[in-house]
């Protein structure tokens, strides 16, 4: 056994963490700050937070992933990592260039007390930054929350540093996107062209993170939301936040600003979530829904209804990022599937609340979110009520192969497959690439284990 | 032999190579860019703080500590006493495999222990929330050793991890507790964190077990971490030889290994740099007396051997050696003749860590290749020029801080190995003992050296030499292979491996073969991208 030393005797522990099912804040300010055309995302702290956040996202995308470093020593540790991000400036714009840098604190930087603001401003004072060029920053101290919260973080210092309200509202919709991948944000912008809405998606990691084989390595890709973009949002009709915990602090920063109003939807993940997020966009933009996406939704609707005996019962455990696990838990139940165990390390009484509104039409499933809410909890509630099916990202494999369950890949981080940044999860056909995913693993679990004379050709 | 690389002057390369950053920026990065010269070997500045924004590829001494030193002993829990990142990110990360005996032996590797630090630990302190997780800790797993790890916030906010190890140290009675204080912010890379580990192991765990294990020929494996199983292989053919292996730092080992490593009689290190301090310490406090080998290579293995035999001295281990290199190198000398017309004659560059950009260059020589440029991420001048310029060597304000250990001949565990006379006659005979050579006095005149290279130097590196391979690891692998170089990654391997010993001097012949030959590179232009593509339209118009 892998992870031999768990055992079902689950206890309360307070001081503990094991197998978390979270990271740190300033992996998703890395992340979101990738998502903004010509921007070099840079770490305020010592190197190896950097190193750390590059190789996990490099991991997970198969893709060079750019930051730079403030590089604390001992002594800027005591003294504080002004002198060093001034340098840190001067030197990335002299070499790499960027149109933005886009700056995220650290432990240690917020331990110390440095404050990005004062910092950039002082940048700012003393010429530092070339013509045309700009700075934003972030505070994302890895002791509060989690990744969600840093890109979260990162999301709402973009509106906030970027939007302007000119006095003249654009016809366009804010489409705020939680952290999902390039993949994600592609298929929402092809949704919206298809209803021919207007939208301004940010940020916008696709042709960033999904970048194609040329030949050339292209520092900054050509994809990323743009700064004219970024400006604009101010002038939007509305907002749309895609993610009540990664998503929504930007259109709260957007409103306080800018006056833009805005609304809040789950991800649009499965049936559902998607019905809503059309309905709202479609609103939202004045558009109608047009044949097309309804055709869609009937595609996935008759996958559902076709193989709905594979799905119907089936328990499952799943773990991962609150704003993923509130539209798949939805979907699962659509299934006809049982939620059965739920963990989140991300931290926040509002992801509960939902979670425990949706979880009503799932009687008897465990959930728990927040400190201690981890893998090693989810892995014991396992042992005590065996599932069918386990979903989550690459470390959930220990689990999966340990007790034996069919596992399906999702979330962040994948480490060991590659799938999710060039095909979506979200919108219908999102939900029909789930649903292939999940009876992939049924159905070649059922293959593998049925008695030859029981095994079927046709299912 | 002359690197192949006439192309351009590599002084000439070393200039453009600085041109583009800021004047103080330049002046520094000069002194780590050096042209080699095998002969008088060049002074380069190393183990120097990172220039900041300029995007180098080093971690920490988090990193260099718990990550590296001490990750790979299976029945440490391993206690990261911060916020979840540093946890979280060298969770399962480096392939360290490890091979416990039975389904029964602890092997704590696959799990991550944190303390997971709030806000409130932040400002109230984190010691009381690090001794309940100890406390938690022994009271599910019941390890030997619970290590305890220390993150940036740690230092600054003044917890005590060493108070709170020895206190629970204390009350648990049968386990063995102890911290690091190896914060990120120390030193200026990986390399503190190195330092730091050593001296813990030294202090908390060597010496405790004077059991003597069997074995005429008793050795430690120092620096050795079973990336890829490494390890393993090495342990296959120590086995062969009638070597016994009393402890290996730290690839495939235990806690008892490490407690019982004083009762061998010779320590042969691998990665000089993160692990000379124990080689050094070991000598000083017991007697015994260290030597470098290395087992990247089918050669360098051979020879590995055949020290070890020199140095015990003995007839029938010698002649044993012998064999097993005659019964292992035909399947090698095989490969290598199936593979060397396709190599011969290509360049590879390597940007590795503290000791791999050296070890690797005996497999490219083996396979014909030419290493035209190479460089560390955080070794020290000894490791470039060779441990006799550690006298020379300055350490300066950021490094000064990382505990310098006093040791001294243990008054009841000292026993010299081998006796003065018997030292010097060794060393007459040419067997290099206490010594390193560096990587620069085995690369060809000509080559360029570059200490902490940055994003930038590398990619410049590339466009200027356009070298068949490039070697070094995850941030770099997807930049380089959208430049069209295919990247060996000589830290994870790229998920393969073995590399050492004879099979693994195999593994990597082929490996390097699959890329450099791989018929993906040519078809990176599509059809219609083509010079010719355009003729091809025309003569439809025209038809």
């Amino acid at each position: 056994m892998l992870l031999r030393h768990t055992t079902s005797e689950v206890k309360e522990r307070e001081g503990l963490t094991i197998n978390p099912a979270k990271t740190c804040q300033p992996i998703g300010a890395m992340y979101a700050a990738l998502g903004i055309h010509g921007c070099l995302p840079h770490s305020h702290g010592s190197q190896g937070c950097c190193a750390y956040h590059r190789s996990t996202l490099t991991r997970h995308y198969k893709e060079p992933v750019m930051a730079a470093t403030s590089s604390f020593t001992e002594g800027a540790s005591v003294f504080g990592g002004q002198a060093n991000l001034l340098a840190a400036i001067d030197t990335i714009f002299s070499v790499y260039d960027p149109d933005i840098i886009a700056v995220h604190s650290t432990c240690l930087s917020e331990t110390i007390g440095d404050d990005l603001q004062q910092i950039t401003k002082k940048a700012l004072d003393d010429g530092k930054i070339p013509e045309g060029k700009h700075i934003i920053y972030a505070a994302t101290p890895s002791f509060v929350g989690s990744h969600v919260t840093g890109y979260a973080n990162m999301v709402a210092g973009m509106a906030q540093q970027f939007a302007v309200s000119t006095g003249e509202k654009k016809d366009q919709v804010n489409l705020v996107a939680g952290w999902m991948e390039p993949s994600d944000m592609r298929e929402l912008k092809r949704i919206s062209k298809e209803m021919g809405a207007k939208v301004v998606l940010f940020p916008d990691t696709s042709d960033v993170l999904d970048a194609p084989q040329t030949g050339k390595h292209e520092f900054y890709p050509k994809g990323g939301v743009t700064v004219p973009e970024l400006r604009s949002t101010g002038d939007s009709k509305c907002s749309l936040a895609l993610g009540c915990i990664s998503a929504e602090p930007a259109a709260v920063a957007l409103d306080k600003k800018c006056g833009v109003p805005f609304e809040t939807l789950d991800m649009p993940i499965g049936i559902s979530a998607t019905d809503r997020f059309v309905m709202a966009l479609s609103k939202a933009a004045g558009v109608k829904v047009p044949d097309e996406i309804t055709a869609e939704r009937g595609r996935l609707l008759d996958v559902m209804t076709d193989m709905e005996q594979y799905f119907h019962g089936r328990k499952v455990a799943l773990f991962g990022d609150p704003d993923q696990l509130i539209p798949l838990t939805e979907f699962l139940l659509d299934l006809g599937m049982q939620p059965k165990h739920i963990v989140s390390g991300t931290p926040g009484a509002r992801f509960a609340k939902r979670m425990k509104e949706i979880l009503q039409r799932a009687p008897g499933a465990n959930f728990k979110n927040g400190l201690n809410a981890d893998m090693f909890l989810l892995h014991q509630w396992i042992k005590n009520e065996p599932v069918d099916l386990l979903i989550g990202n690459t470390y959930g494999k220990y689990i999966a192969r340990d007790e034996d369950i069919p596992f399906v890949r999702y979330g962040f981080p994948i480490l060991d497959r590659i799938g999710h940044s060039y095909f979506p999860s979200v919108g219908y056909t999102g939900g029909l690439r789930l649903a292939e995913k999940i009876l992939g693993v049924l159905m070649d679990r059922q293959d593998m284990k049925a008695k030859e004379e029981k095994f079927e050709l046709v299912m | 032999m002359e690197a192949n690389n006439t192309i351009r002057d590599p002084q000439a390369i070393r200039e453009e190579l600085v041109q583009k950053y800021p004047a103080k920026v330049a002046k520094k990065r000069t002194k780590s860019i050096v042209v080699n010269d095998p002969e008088t070997v060049p002074e380069v500045q190393a183990n120097v703080r990172t220039v900041p924004g300029i995007i180098t590829q080093r971690g920490c001494s988090y990193a260099g500590c718990k990550g590296v030193v001490l990750g790979p002993t299976r029945d440490i829990v391993n206690i990261t006493h911060g916020p979840i990142g540093c946890g979280f990110y060298s969770w399962l990360t480096r392939r360290n495999q490890t091979r416990p005996a039975t389904e029964a032996d602890a092997n704590y590797m696959p799990y991550c222990f944190s303390t997971d630090m709030q806000e409130e630990n932040v400002v109230f302190g984190g010691e009381k929330k690090l001794k309940v997780a100890i406390q938690e800790a022994y009271d599910l797993f019941h390890p030997k050793a619970i290590a305890i790890f220390s993150t940036c916030p740690v230092g600054l906010i003044g917890d005590d991890v060493h108070a709170a190890a020895r206190e629970m140290k204390e009350k648990l009675g049968d386990c063995n507790v102890f911290g690091f204080s190896c914060e990120g912010y120390r030193g200026v890379s990986q390399s503190a964190g190195h330092h730091i580990a050593n001296n813990g192991v030294f202090k908390h765990m060597v010496g405790r077990n004077n059991e003597k294990k069997e074995g005429k020929f008793r050795l430690n494996l120092l620096g050795e971490y079973n990336i890829g199983g490494d390890a393993f292989e090495i342990e296959r053919i120590f086995d062969k030889c009638g070597i016994t292996l009393v402890s290996s730092f730290s690839g495939n080992s235990t806690v008892g290994q490490l407690e019982n490593a004083h009762m061998a009689d010779l320590n042969v290190i691998m990665c000089h740099r993160s692990i000379n301090y124990m080689g050094e310490m070991m000598e000083a406090k017991y007697g015994i007396p260290w030597m470098k080998v290395n087992f990247v290579g089918a050669e360098s293995t051979a020879k590995s051997l055949r020290r070890i035999a020199q140095y015990f001295g003995d007839e029938g281990l010698k002649k044993r050696v012998e064999e097993v290199i005659g019964e292992e190198m035909p399947k090698v000398t095989a490969v290598i003749e199936e593979i060397r017309p396709r190599t011969e004659g290509k360049t590879a560059m390597l940007f590795v860590g503290g000791s791999r950009a050296h070890h690797y260059q005996d497999l490219f020589d083996e396979l014909g290749m030419t290493t035209v440029a190479a460089g560390y991420e955080f070794a020290h001048r000894d490791d470039y020029e060779g441990r006799e310029v550690l006298p020379s060597i300055k350490v300066d304000a950021d490094s000064k801080n990382i505990e310098e250990l006093k040791v001294e001949a243990d008054p009841e565990l000292y026993r010299p190995r081998k006796s003065e006379a018997e030292l010097e006659a060794l060393k007459a005979e040419g067997l290099e003992i206490s010594g390193y050579e560096g990587m620069l006095k085995q690369m060809s005149k000509k080559s360029l050296v570059v200490d902490d290279i940055s994003h930038y130097e590398s990619e410049r590196l590339i466009e200027i030499y356009k070298p068949d391979i490039f070697c070094a690891g995850i941030k770099e692998k997807y930049v380089v292979q959208k430049m069209g170089v295919p990247l060996k990654q000589l830290h994870s391997y790229d998920y393969g491996g073995p590399y050492t010993g004879f099979e693994g001097a195999v593994n990597f012949y082929r490996d390097i073969d699959r890329m450099v030959g791989n018929p993906v590179w040519k078809l990176i232009k599509a059809p219609w991208q083509k010079e010719d593509a355009g003729e091809l339209e025309a003569s439809y118009a025209e038809g």
